[in-house]
């Protein structure tokens, strides 16, 4: 019968029935079950992932249907896991898998967009006859023409373009700029490079070409962990997820995995099952407390507190009152714990902590001639005496290799060395050490006096008392040494006393039972399991200014216990931490280190904070910071004093360098007959010594130096990483704003110019590169349409799991958008052109920072010698930055950028301070990439870089973790510098090379590599440490362990010699509103600003799905009681302000919130569904807009191996955390959303500001 | 007898991240189109909270699942008589609000807007009415996380007897975990019985239930019959739909989307036999709280060799068999008796079971003993944070037992493995105490822990 009368027989299906007449049996046709199946099918599947700033790096099928992304789902084909560990699939959350929605929403960027002002002033000026670069001189000379596209930035008003005309706009801007301000005020913002590393290289290589400024991005937004670098010289390196599964007790403080780990949480949810114990630390029921066994609801910010007291009874229990042969063995040969250090005497007869003994104390410098004063001092528990043992940083850059290790062995003699960690008993004395304590009421530091058990020693200079570290520590934690103290009891329920666990339950309000407890439970799981205890840590930890102290306080009792370097055991740091596995053959890609062996870079916190005029806010003084008896010799000096002195001295970056023209400069030289490098470096000395040159942070608000051209691209630098929003739209883009404070702190500085005017709307072009339309777009000038992570070809790595995977073009860029790699090349081909007029062949001048894991690591040894304020004269690479010069040839930045240059093959190639030769690679990547056809016949041929695959190549094949014949040659440099064998540790994988093609075809597993201190071996997980506990190779620090104790003079200064307890800090933002607008009522609450569980970033935040799945736009979670004090219901409007600014979203109300805090979490545009503010009758701001950074000064020291600079790995931090914001209720009816067109008054006020007449 | 197969799937609650991964790919596919923009086949609720549709467990308000009535099973919204009556208003149907209005934004004006006073703005637009939203008031997922307060949540259906209700809104006792959840394929599907134009069928071959989209006339008596509410209008076709079980996909041997791409790895897919032939009577079991047992004593032991013949003559195929041999569903369900189906006394029958949720543990934070024995490092169940009423009411029609029962059986596997994997000891007392050896704890292990895709589907 046909399907259609077979339809209409309703009446008369033939049924049966079964269930007593229950259930009925029909025979109807099921062919409509057709139409679903249909809906299944597709067309193909290709591999592909997200380039978003997560650390997921999840593989993901695309499936294509007609031409079009229809759905996504997880890959399942990972490389499988050993039998007794769970496996990674599938990786991938919620937010990924809603990413099709962006490739068609409707505020992708498909054409390049232009403000239209800027777009009319460029034509018109073209219009006369000028060419690019002229027209473009013509608008920024003319202050009326640049105010009037400048001011209305933020407000709409853009025009489709094309390419042709807005990449000739921008390489004229760029050229304009080199010419007339130098080349290093362009620069470029693009967060973590590991999850589309191509992406990321494209705009770097092309500012590095071109001589501009790559910034860094993950001290900026905090991520940045400084502890890490601070205590093992690393900027961070974790454990992947699944090494929690081999964990048996982990404690997890501040990072939510359900909700920012997503992929990774099964394995936290499955090592349960185990038997391991999970207690989460967190102020608010978090996603991860419902994974615990217990909750302890630390006060926010906090941490610290717990975690030293935690501390306490560690070295009570398992160190004074029984010994652990484990514990012990560990903290000798892995930690500076018997490391001796001097005592400074005061003039009361007490003692502070003073800098570590050096070989260069001893008259017979411990048999020492290269750099004894680089070189740490045990005493020697065998034969009684002091001993240097091998691994000092000193040992790293000796000429004569072979003694940085971590054997106990004495460097000069070889003999066996068993390092004493206390001499109580063997003591000279016992002295008074004075403390800082920062956790007082009254906000004040105090001194807290603990005895200490000394040696004299008769040094080079003197007699000096000498302890331990551990003699230290001990007497800092407040540990009851019986015998000195007298005491026959421990004082745990002393709350009077520095970190005991009744004096932590009185900052945390956790009860010192608990904290006594789940101490003994760790530290007992890690005797029983040499040190399978984990703690888990993050934004919720790390995003306060006083981070490295919560981290530090942690990082304390992972070492005591010891736990790092085990697998399942450590440390492990998840906010925003990438591995960029494949290092060694990316960064020449993306620093352009085969065509120039220097490349300028910055630091982002001091950057934003200087040229976003912040610092002229700045209320929070160095002085309240530091150590009641510090040495203190800048003492009234601000915080952007010290970056100016840290800039001077070459601990950090200066971008720009100098208050002229660093072409000018460098030309200068050459007409007064400088001739090379180091004659150059001499005339520049001679320039800043007489105060003929100085450095442009010097007069920062001068136009000279202010930043010109910014090109934004992967990242959304105004609508997440502006911290201080509000002072990026104003001082920096000229925008309308919200800044609800006055200026006129910075007048107190010391180094820095003042100008009672600031400057509004520095930069002359902002460009960013989008598929979407967020915030960081609509306050550009042009807006370039890129390639969805479906439409390109790039790689991506993280350090969450061992493996590489790709990112794969699913269908063809959609509309005009290219990937970033063919965006960058065009670009570079129009400068190139512009430039053969217009620049020519031009040497260029690099004041460099003192770059950790390079020789010059080895700055001032001993005591800061600041050249300026003590007459010296300033020796480049030590004591100033390093001087180099660098010939750009601008007409072929296209070539260079589009080839691999010659400097690889000649130099060999390497990361973190192993180097190997990799000619046979290069001459190899000339048959996989083919040859660049270059226009200088003698040139010899070049690998290209044309495409994006090519690029993808270049890194794979010149990388230890993805070449093994590279991991060889690499572990064969760092066993030659550390004198162990160290090349069986990839030797298995010595013939595997992977190319693009193999990964698109599965994920690999990339290969051991000594760019990484944890292994990639079948046995065990990734765990950073690994190989150093389980190897002997040091960790890249001063003495060449995990360091308890830091002896740099500022570090000292500010009292965090050793890890100590300090509250958040006091902001002044609420204090700072004006009255009128403080007199309208709410209650003052924390701002805390966690990720988010519906965005990455920004990210995902408008994608529709997440908005159903969300509250549908910005909102702030508050506790159900203050949220009656605020008369506040759920979803009432609420308005958040402070003196950064004011913003608008609506209330969640929930039990989970304790009272005093607000969170919101980060990072909610203002472009959907956003009303008025109205204590500023504009537009709502951003989480950012209620924040302002605030650096710390110990995380500007540099040059003094782990202290010292590199891009992302040390420097200062823009942490966020510590902010208050007044709230109220806005009742619906005064709900405005601001949707009239721009009046005249307003532009008038608006351009006025940025002429500078108002 | 009369042997059936049934596809099934078994949640582990205490796994479930609530990322809503599951929601979104499965969204991504079948219900990404006009008419179907409030529709989620599968959603995720956090508890305690009303949920989505709002208060959908109540069915003293929505009427839907079955009763008993004079002895026999009835819907509970009405016999065929009552609802041809009402089939033009029926009382019990959801409406769009009970829902939430589905929305987009004015994306489009970011990019064209022309100047303006201050930043422009995507404001929400109603895909409703087209009308700009002034407040978006509701979502799929308004609760996330026990978003609003206490007052509203606790309208929750499950904490109606809980002892201390009102305490429960504190800070400190806070307790959370998610629902997700889907069509439960029921074998008693009240939907089907409510359809007035048979277009709704339990397919005889895998026990997916499906709205046949060419005779659904659109009378919507399925959704309100529905005690999940987990069948939808389709506005723009006027039709209703529901979850499919990714038919397509079962039907070449993959699991559903929303199991395949769960990221927290706590959904199975299996196979499970049952005998037909029981369904009144086991469905129409006086005792509510006798349900649970009912449904295990539907289900057929697939070793059995009187089954195995049975099912051989009702058209089972061998390959069924051993999957149903081989069922990951049928271990949780019926060897461990882990898992337990939601809401039994709503009588239909419901294929999706769940592990109850372990974690979050430690009731109180209070001074407690030092631990001596590895067990006690795992708390006990007398600390457990979720009230074992409030779970009871989600799965055991409020019998405590059951929920004790799987609850302790996780925790003495964890107390075993830590003896295991900390003290080399493998502790076989803890095990007797939950009625465990160590074959299965290992197994049990296996399938929680470890959990291989090959072992989840």
């Amino acid at each position: 019968m046909s399907h259609l009368l077979d339809r209409l027989k309703f009446l008369v299906r033939r049924q049966e029935s079964f269930a007593d007449g229950h259930g009925i049996k029909l025979q109807d046709d099921r062919l409509w079950e057709d139409a679903y199946r249909h809906r299944w099918r597709y067309d193909k599947v290709v591999r592909t992932t997200h380039g978003v700033n997560c650390t997921g790096g999840c593989s993901w099928n695309v499936h294509v249907k007609n031409g079009l992304v229809v759905f996504e789902m997880q890959a399942h084909d990972y490389p499988q896991t050993r039998p007794d560990l769970p496996n990674h699939e599938p990786r991938g959350c919620q937010r990924g898998a809603s990413f099709s929605w962006y490739l068609y929403s409707p505020h992708r960027i498909k054409h390049p967009m232009i403000r239209g002002r800027l777009l009319e002033l460029y034509r018109q000026e073209k219009a006369t006859g000028k060419d690019p670069v002229e027209a473009w001189r013509a608008i920024q000379e003319n202050p009326h023409k640049r105010s009037s596209y400048v001011a209305v930035r933020g407000l709409g008003g853009f025009v489709r373009s094309n390419w042709d005309e807005v990449n000739e706009i921008i390489a004229a801007a760029n050229i304009y700029t080199i010419l007339r301000y130098g080349p290093d005020r362009i620069a470029g913002f693009s967060v973590i490079p590991a999850m589309s590393m191509i992406s990321y290289a494209a705009g770097t290589r092309y500012l590095s070409l071109i001589g501009g400024v790559p910034l860094s991005f993950y001290d900026w937004y905090c991520d940045l962990p400084p502890s890490s670098p601070q205590v093992w010289g690393e900027q961070t390196d974790v454990p992947e997820s699944a090494d929690w599964y081999n964990s048996t007790y982990i404690i997890v403080a501040g990072t939510n995995i359900p909700a920012t780990r997503t992929p990774d949480a099964h394995f936290y949810a499955e090592v349960r099952y185990k038997g391991t114990k999970v207690v989460a630390v967190a102020p608010d029921y978090a996603e991860y407390v419902k994974f615990a066994d217990e909750w302890l609801p630390v006060r926010a910010g906090t941490d610290a507190a717990l975690f030293l007291a935690m501390g306490h009874v560690v070295l009570q229990e398992f160190f004074l009152q029984k010994q652990i042969p484990y514990f012990q063995d560990y903290a000798r040969r892995f930690t500076d714990l018997p490391m001796q250090l001097l005592l400074r005497p005061l003039d009361d007869g007490c003692y502070a902590s003073d800098r570590f003994l050096r070989a260069s104390d001893f008259a017979d410098q411990q048999g020492q001639k290269e750099h004894p004063e680089w070189k740490t001092i045990v005493y020697d528990e065998r034969t009684r005496s002091y001993r240097c043992p091998k691994g000092s940083i000193g040992f790293r850059w000796d000429k004569a290799e072979g003694k940085w290790n971590l054997l106990p062995e004495d460097a000069a003699t070889g003999e066996p060395i068993k390092a004493e960690l206390s001499c109580l008993g063997q003591q000279d004395a016992v002295v008074s050490v004075v403390f800082p304590d920062y956790g007082n009421s009254d906000g004040e530091a105090h001194l807290v006096e603990r005895k200490v058990p000394a040696r004299r020693l008769q040094c080079v200079g003197g007699e000096r008392l000498v302890c331990s570290v551990f003699d230290l520590l001990l007497a800092q934690y407040g540990v009851n040494r019986f015998e000195i103290e007298g005491n026959t009891d421990t004082d745990y329920g002393d709350v009077n006393r520095l970190f005991t666990p009744a004096w932590q339950e009185s900052i945390t309000s956790i009860p010192q039972a608990d904290c006594i407890r789940i101490a003994q439970e760790f530290a007992e799981n890690a005797v029983l399991t040499r040190g399978k205890s984990m703690v888990i840590v993050g934004a919720g930890t790390n995003h306060w200014y006083h981070n490295d102290m919560n981290y530090r306080a942690i990082i304390n009792l992972v070492h005591l216990c010891g736990c790092v370097g085990q697998s399942g055991g450590g440390w492990a740091h998840y906010v925003g931490q990438e591995a960029l596995r494949p290092q060694a053959g990316w960064l020449p890609l993306a620093f352009a280190s085969d065509w120039h062996p220097h490349t300028r870079q910055a630091a982002g916190t001091s950057y934003w904070y200087l040229h976003t005029d912040q610092w002229r806010y700045e209320r929070v003084t160095a002085d309240s910071l530091m150590h009641p008896a510090a040495k203190a010799r800048y003492r009234g000096h601000t915080l952007a004093d010290y970056n100016v002195v840290a800039e001077r001295l070459g601990w950090l970056p200066a971008a720009p360098h100098f208050q002229r023209n660093p072409l000018d400069i460098a030309q200068a030289a050459e007409q007064v007959g400088a001739q090379n490098a180091e004659s150059v470096a001499d005339y520049v000395v001679d320039e800043l010594q007489s105060g003929r040159l100085s450095f442009a942070s010097e007069d920062i608000d001068h136009p000279d130096n202010w930043p010109r051209n910014l090109f934004v691209w992967r990242s959304n630098l105004i609508g997440t990483n502006a911290k201080g929003h509000e002072y990026f739209l104003k001082h920096l883009l000229g925008a309308e704003n919200a800044v609800l404070g006055k200026d006129g702190a910075g007048a107190a500085s010391q180094e820095i110019h003042w100008r009672e005017k600031a400057p509004v709307g520095k930069l002359d072009l902002m460009v960013d590169i989008n598929f979407r339309l967020n915030s960081t777009g609509a306050y550009s000038d042009i807006i370039l349409p890129t390639a969805t992570w479906y439409e390109k070809d790039d790689l991506n790595t993280t350090d969450m799991h061992p493996f590489i995977h790709p990112l794969g073009a699913a269908v063809d860029p959609g509309w005009d958008s290219r990937s970033d790699w063919q965006i960058f090349r065009h670009l570079a081909k129009n400068f190139s052109v512009l430039a053969e007029k217009h620049l020519g062949k031009r040497k260029d001048l690099l004041a460099l920072a003192l770059l950790h894991d390079s020789p010059s690591e080895l700055g001032q040894a001993v005591g800061v010698s600041d050249w300026k304020r003590d007459g010296q004269r300033p020796k480049p690479g030590r004591t100033c930055p390093q001087l180099e010069i660098v010939e750009r040839d601008y007409p072929r930045v296209y070539e260079q950028y589009s080839s691999i240059g010659p400097l690889l093959a000649k130099h060999g190639n390497g990361a973190k301070g192993e180097r190997w030769e990799t000619g046979q690679e290069i001459s190899e990547l000339l048959a996989i990439n083919g040859i660049f056809p270059s226009t200088d016949k003698k040139d010899a041929p070049r690998p290209s870089l044309e495409s994006d695959i090519n690029a993808c190549n270049m890194v794979l094949h010149l990388s230890p973790e993805t070449n093994g014949e590279v991991a060889h040659k690499g572990w064969e440099s760092l066993g030659k510098k550390t004198g162990l064998s160290l090349t069986g540790l990839s030797a298995d994988r010595r013939g595997e090379k992977f190319s693009f093609h193999d990964l698109q075809v599965q994920p690999r597993k990339v290969i051991s590599s000594p760019s990484w201190s944890g292994l990639m071996s079948e046995e065990v997980s990734y765990n950073a440490g690994y190989v150093n506990v389980h190897y002997a190779t040091p960790y890249r620090t001063l003495t060449g362990r995990g360091q308890f104790y830091l002896d740099h003079e500022w570090m000292l200064d500010f009292g965090e010699g050793l890890c100590t307890y300090r509250p958040p800090l006091t902001t002044h933002a609420v204090a700072g509103l004006p009255e009128d607008i403080a007199q309208q009522g709410g209650i003052v609450l924390r701002f805390l600003t966690p990720h988010d569980k519906w965005g990455i970033h920004s990210t995902y935040h408008d994608d529709l799905r997440m908005m159903h799945l969300s509250r549908g736009g910005p909102h702030i979670w508050i506790s159900e009681k203050d949220a009656k004090r605020l008369g506040a219901s759920d979803n009432d409007w609420l308005e958040s302000v402070n003196e950064n600014g004011a913003l608008m979203a609506r209330a969640v109300v929930s039990q989970r919130i304790p009272e005093g805090v607000a969170i919101m979490y980060h990072q909610q545009e203002k472009t959907l569904n956003v009303p008025g503010a109205p204590s500023t009758g504009k537009r709502g701001g951003i989480n950012n807009s209620a924040t302002r950074v605030i650096p710390k000064p110990t995380h500007m020291i540099g040059g003094y191996a782990q202290l010292a600079w590199t891009l992302n790995y040390y420097g200062p931090v823009g942490s966020q955390r510590d902010a208050e914001v007044l709230i109220r209720k806005v009742g619906d009816e005064r709900i405005s959303w601001l949707e009239k067109p721009l009046s005249e008054a307003l532009e008038k006020e608006l351009r006025q500001a940025v002429e500078g007449i108002l | 007898m009369k042997v059936r197969a049934q596809f099934a799937l078994v949640f582990n609650l205490d796994k479930c991240i609530g990322c809503h991964t599951c929601s979104v790919t499965c969204k991504n596919t079948w219900t990404n189109r006009r008419g179907t923009e409030y529709i989620w086949f599968n959603n995720v609720e956090s508890k305690p909270g009303i949920g989505y549709p709002k208060n959908w467990e109540n069915q003293d308000q929505w009427h839907g699942g079955w009763i008993r009535k004079n002895g026999k099973l009835t819907l509970k919204q009405g016999n065929r008589f009552w609802e041809l009556m009402t089939i033009f208003a029926n009382p019990h149907l959801p409406e769009i609000l009970d829902y939430y209005e589905p929305f987009t934004y004015d994306y489009a004006h970011l990019l064209d807007s022309p100047l303006a006073e201050t930043a422009p703005v995507g404001r929400p637009i109603s895909l409703v009415s087209g009308q700009v939203m002034e407040k978006i008031e509701w979502s799929a997922n308004w609760e996330d996380q026990l978003g609003g307060s206490y007052l509203t949540r606790s309208v929750d259906y499950n904490l109606r007897d809980v002892p201390g209700k009102d305490l429960l809104g504190e800070f400190e006792k806070t307790f959370l975990f998610y629902l997700p959840r889907m069509c439960n394929h029921c074998l008693n599907p009240a939907c089907v019985a409510a359809c007035p134009s048979g277009a709704i069928y339990k397919r005889e071959e895998d026990g997916i239930v499906l709205i046949d989209q060419d005779r659904c006339r659109g009378w919507r008596m399925c959704i309100s019959a529905c005690p999940y509410k987990k069948v939808y209008f389709n506005w723009d076709s006027g039709k209703s739909e529901k979850c499919i079980a990714c038919y397509p996909r079962v039907e070449s041997g993959l699991p559903t989307i929303c199991s395949d791409t769960c990221v927290g790895r706590i959904r199975y897919n299996g196979i499970m036999l049952y005998d037909a032939d029981r369904i009144a009577e086991l469905a129409g079991k006086e005792d509510e709280q006798d349900l649970y047992q009912a449904q295990m004593d539907i289900f057929l032991n697939p070793h059995d060799p009187e089954v195995i013949a049975q099912a051989r003559l009702d058209g089972v195929p061998d390959s069924w068999m051993d999957a149903a041999q081989r069922s990951p569903i049928y271990k949780m369900a019926m060897d461990w008796k882990i898992a337990l189906p939601l809401h039994p006394e709503f009588r239909t029958l419901p294929m999706v079971w769940y592990i109850p949720p372990l974690s979050p543990m430690g009731r109180e934070i209070s001074p407690r003993h030092i631990p001596k024995k590895a067990e006690d490092i795992i708390p006990r169940l007398e600390s457990l944070r979720i009230p074992i009423d409030y779970l009871a009411s989600l799965f055991t029609a409020g019998d405590h037992k059951p929920v004790i029962k799987s609850l302790s059986k996780l925790i003495a596997m964890r107390a075993y493995q830590r003896g295991l994997h900390v003290q080399g000891i493998p502790n076989k007392e803890v095990l007797a105490g939950a009625g465990l050896d160590e074959a299965t704890a290992q197994e049990m292990y296996r399938y929680l822990a470890i959990a291989n895709y090959e072992d989840r589907f």
